[in-house]
């Protein structure tokens, strides 16, 4: 594979972006600056040879379309950060290890095998209650959560910026 | 034998402790593969972790250890 390497100065910028960004929504990068500015340095890689910034600690298949769930902030996140306390690949932590009070520990894989992606919705809704009608579709982002109603899902979610195509219909 | 992710920190951790370490070991890193090797390497790496992830450090044909777990290798390589 012949691809170019990625400038020392679009990791530095990109870090700094994606720092700023992340603390304006809540979340804290990993506070060791080299570590984290590897893993941006395999994001802007994957968004070179894939076209998109896919996790940079999982093997990406090449087809946006199979990769959705592991594109950065990927949709496991959020769960991962509340269980061990960091994401999978440790780009996001959270508050007691910003602060150098708790250490990173390996996280497991969350994302289903090869052999079991895409079979079973993410979401099932258990009720026995019936489900009232509304009016319109409900639209959750499988990134950050928040929920919307109305016929299509937006183009980019106004909370943390994800694109419509990591939507899913909710209710 | 080690299968590691070139971007992946924690391949990389993993792979300086192997070399701290001063063990002899081989290492792929699967995302520069392509096509049937890749495939190859991927259907091993399932055979010793079904999760499929990396780093995937597997021990002498007979264990693997998934993950940086730096006590876990360290116990495991002991002579």
């Amino acid at each position: 594979m012949n691809v170019p390497e990625v400038t020392e100065s679009s990791v530095e910028s990109a870090y700094l972006a994606l720092r700023t960004d992340a603390e304006k929504n809540g979340y804290r990068l990993n506070p060791d600056a080299e570590f984290t500015k590897n893993l941006v340095r395999g994001l802007l890689k994957n968004e070179q040879r894939y076209g998109y910034h896919s996790c940079p600690c999982r093997l990406a298949s090449g087809k946006k379309d199979e990769d959705l769930d592991i594109v950065c902030p990927c949709d496991y996140r959020d769960n991962d950060l509340e269980e061990y306390g960091a994401c999978y690949c440790a780009l996001y932590v959270n508050e007691a290890i910003a602060r150098g009070q708790q250490k990173v520990a390996p996280v497991p894989e969350r994302r289903p095998p090869r052999s079991q992606r895409g079979k079973a919705a993410s979401v099932k809704v258990t009720s026995t209650t019936a489900m009232p009608i509304f009016p319109l579709p409900v639209w959750r982002c499988k990134v950050c959560g928040y929920l919307c109603a109305r016929e299509q899902p937006p183009g980019v979610c106004p909370i943390c910026k994800a694109t419509k195509e990591r939507f899913e219909r909710f209710v | 034998m080690l299968y590691a992710l070139s971007t992946c920190q924690w391949c990389h951790k993993t792979k300086v402790l192997l070399e701290e370490l001063g063990v002899a070991f081989d290492y792929d890193y699967v995302d520069l593969l392509e096509g049937k090797e890749q495939d190859d390497a991927m259907n091993t790496v399932e055979r010793w972790n079904p999760s499929g992830s990396f780093p995937t450090l597997v021990i002498g044909n007979k264990r693997a250890i998934v993950g940086f777990r730096e006590q876990e290798i360290r116990e495991a390589l002991k002579v």
